[in-house]
């Protein structure tokens, strides 16, 4: 290995002098010399993995199953897709802050502050509104998927990929935050679903997602579950299993129940399986992961001897390949009745299905006993042309009852209000 | 064996390229900024050092992301970092730019086995590496071109994956490396290195 690397080391440094000398590079010499060999032509038709469809691996309909990146830099303010947004009758849009790019999960304090995260870039920031006024500090940088956020008692807790942080009196200190103390680092190092979501519950405990590493396999010990620890870290116990990958939950304010959204499998058809919202009536219940989908259809690979009734089913369906991430009870008193008591609904977008879908959010209407009612579009417009324009990612109620919405595409968030326009915040 | 002498002249060297790139006043064309970058990757888009990719008819948007990335050390490899450190978001967007009109790297002329091309393009069907990659592997916007890129650094590429060294930008690689074993990744470069 060492010797390995001081061989290519040394042609780098060959390769400099050629171009301080701003001379052409060393020859190919050290590649040897190449025999001129017979090519044999590059089969651009393969075989398909589709069954019934030989056109998917090379046609343009092949080039829509890709995963799009959110770009690295943020859509300058003038360019948001404000026009383009949609909602229902009487509410409206604003831009609450722009120039965050990749703006993940959202936390707002009593105090106003909101706090943004990312998911590929590494920073947390910290939104101060005086008086409308809108001031970003990056309050954190050099984090691993810094995605969880969750705000308790003055502390700020950020989940990395493998470790919880958290900041105490962060809102004092936001222009000089103290040293972070690493509060639980029991997690496994995966690229694949390795970012984490976390939340603090009416137990006063700490909920954090750990996805099954890979799209379909029969997962790790320890993931594809839900855990739920004390706030300094120890006592950790799993909560929820059988969970793919959850990017959001929230407790239903009555009954305190843990309702989560789940993102289903991939690369098993456009139109199955959808992603999922469930609900937790008892720890240690199974979701099916990765036996059964959707409540109602075993994997085809891992499936076999299973069957869904063995697992808690969801209660609502979110569409599939919608990528359901943030979501948040509606508790303000803003909206119209029609949109209390039920769940506001981030559904980032899918990947993996050539007519995109999502890149929205959703209202989740309940019914007394906390089974779904009707899921509907409250915000659309990001799906421009089967191309994204934006993508939402969370959600938070403000205390006036306006609802923010982040947008980890355009790297902006998102205020919607009902009613009269009124500046933000008080 | 080049000895170690030149591993001290090499970081001369990079300081010195560092020093060109930093030139003060804007007047330095994109084209004057990437001369030290071609010395490594290639003139003409294809590279002919070991382990350094070549980046000819990268898309540009692919190269944006890995720039972005250097800078901000998301993706820690030397030289890459410190060649890029403090360059503006737009000087970044410049430079993809002029490096994806380079020509599409010559594919390695030596014989491509047709046992390892079928064993890859079996492979291929199960994982669907043509899917995001494109067809003829020539990638798209935040996707990479693969075809004719160097073998060894399509080797590097995948191990560093698996092995959680190279932490791309979004997740989509892990996923598809999860199930892989070294030896595929080894047919893999063989086939793509051999590819136009
Ligand atoms: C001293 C040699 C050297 C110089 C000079 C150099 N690079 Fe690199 N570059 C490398 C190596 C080695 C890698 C591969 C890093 C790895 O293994 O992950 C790389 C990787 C890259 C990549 C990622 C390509 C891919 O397919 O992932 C890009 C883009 C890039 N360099 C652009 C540049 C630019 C632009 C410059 C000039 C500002 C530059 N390089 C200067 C050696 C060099
Ligand atoms: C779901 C889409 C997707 C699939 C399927 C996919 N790739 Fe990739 N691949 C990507 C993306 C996106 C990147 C860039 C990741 C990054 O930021 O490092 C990438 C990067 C790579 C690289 C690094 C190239 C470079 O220049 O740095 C190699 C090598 C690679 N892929 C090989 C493969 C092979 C082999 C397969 C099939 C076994 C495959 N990919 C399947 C999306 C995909």
């Amino acid at each position: 290995m060492s010797k390995h690397r001081r061989v290519c080391d040394g042609r780098i440094g060959l390769a400099v002098v050629a171009s301080v000398l701003w001379a052409v590079t060393p020859s190919a010499a050290q590649d040897g010399a190449k025999p001129a060999g017979k090519q044999i032509p590059h089969e651009i038709h393969q075989k398909s993995s589709v069954p019934g469809r030989a056109d998917i691996p090379n046609a343009e309909v092949a080039k829509q199953l890709r995963g799009i990146a959110p770009p690295p830099i943020a859509t300058p303010l003038e360019k948001l897709p404000l026009p383009q947004m949609r909602l229902p009758n009487g509410f409206r849009a604003e831009v609450y802050v722009s120039g965050i790019a990749n703006a993940r999960t959202i936390r707002l304090t009593e105090r106003g502050t909101l706090f943004v995260s990312n998911r590929v870039l590494d920073k947390v920031y910290a939104v101060v509104d005086r008086n409308g006024k809108r001031e970003t500090k990056v309050i954190a940088s050099g984090l691993d998927r810094p995605n969880g956020l969750a705000f308790h008692n003055g502390t700020l807790y950020i989940a990395e990929g493998t470790r919880i942080i958290k900041f105490e009196k962060i809102e004092d200190n936001l222009d000089k935050p103290p040293q972070p103390v690493v509060v639980y680092s029991d997690l496994p190092n995966t690229s694949s679903h390795g970012w984490r979501y976390i939340g603090i519950g009416p137990d006063g405990k700490l909920y954090i997602n750990v996805g099954a590493p890979c799209n379909i396999c029969e997962p790790l010990q320890g993931t594809a579950q839900i855990r739920r620890l004390n706030l300094d870290g120890t006592g950790a116990e799993p909560f929820a299993l059988g969970v793919r990958n959850s990017v959001g939950f929230d407790w239903h304010p009555a009954n305190k129940q843990l309702y989560f959204t789940d993102n289903g499998r991939d690369w098993l058809s456009e139109d199955l399986p959808e992603d999922e919202l469930n609900r937790v009536t008892a720890r240690g219940q199974h979701f099916g992961f990765p036996y059964c989908h959707q409540g109602d259809f075993t994997d085809r690979e891992m499936g076999w001897g299973r069957s869904c009734d063995e697992f808690v089913k969801p209660v609502a369906k979110l569409g599939p390949h919608s990528a359901a991430l943030g979501m948040r009870f509606y508790t303000g008193r803003m909206f119209p009745q029609q949109y209390r008591g039920g769940i506001f609904i981030a559904r980032h977008g899918s990947w993996n299905r050539t007519k995109k879908i999502g890149g929205d959010v959703v209202y989740a209407a309940l019914n007394r006993d906390g089974s779904v009612r009707s899921v509907k579009p409250f915000l659309t417009g990001f799906l421009q042309n089967n191309d994204w324009i934006g993508r939402p990612v969370d959600v938070e109620v403000m205390r006036d009852g306006s609802l923010l919405v982040s947008d980890d595409f355009a790297g902006a968030v998102y205020r919607i209000s009902y009613g009269a326009p009124r500046t933000a915040s008080r | 064996m080049i000895a170690s002498g030149t591993r001290i002249k090499r970081g001369l060297l990079i300081a010195a390229a560092l020093v060109l790139l930093a030139t003060p006043g804007m007047t330095q064309s994109v084209a004057e900024r990437l001369a030290p970058c071609l010395a490594c990757h290639g003139e003409n888009g294809t590279s002919t050092m070991p382990e350094v990719p070549s980046l000819g008819a990268q898309p540009a948007y692919f190269l944006l992301i890995q720039l972005f990335m250097f800078r901000e050390r998301l993706r820690n490899v030397e030289p890459m970092t410190s060649m890029l450190k403090g360059v503006s978001d737009d000087d970044l967007r410049r430079m993809a730019e002029a490096i994806a009109k380079l020509p599409a790297p010559k594919a390695d002329e030596t014989p491509l086995s047709p046992d390892r091309a079928t064993r890859v393009r079996e492979l291929v069907a199960q994982h669907r590496c043509n899917f995001c990659h494109s067809g003829d592997y020539s990638g798209q916007e935040n996707v990479p071109r693969l075809a004719g890129q160097r073998e060894d650094y399509l080797i590097k590429a995948l191990r560093g994956y698996k092995d959680n060294t190279r932490r791309g930008y979004d997740a989509q690689m892990a996923d598809v490396v999860e199930p892989l074993t070294d030896a595929e990744f080894a047919e893999f470069a063989h086939y793509l290195a051999r590819i136009n």
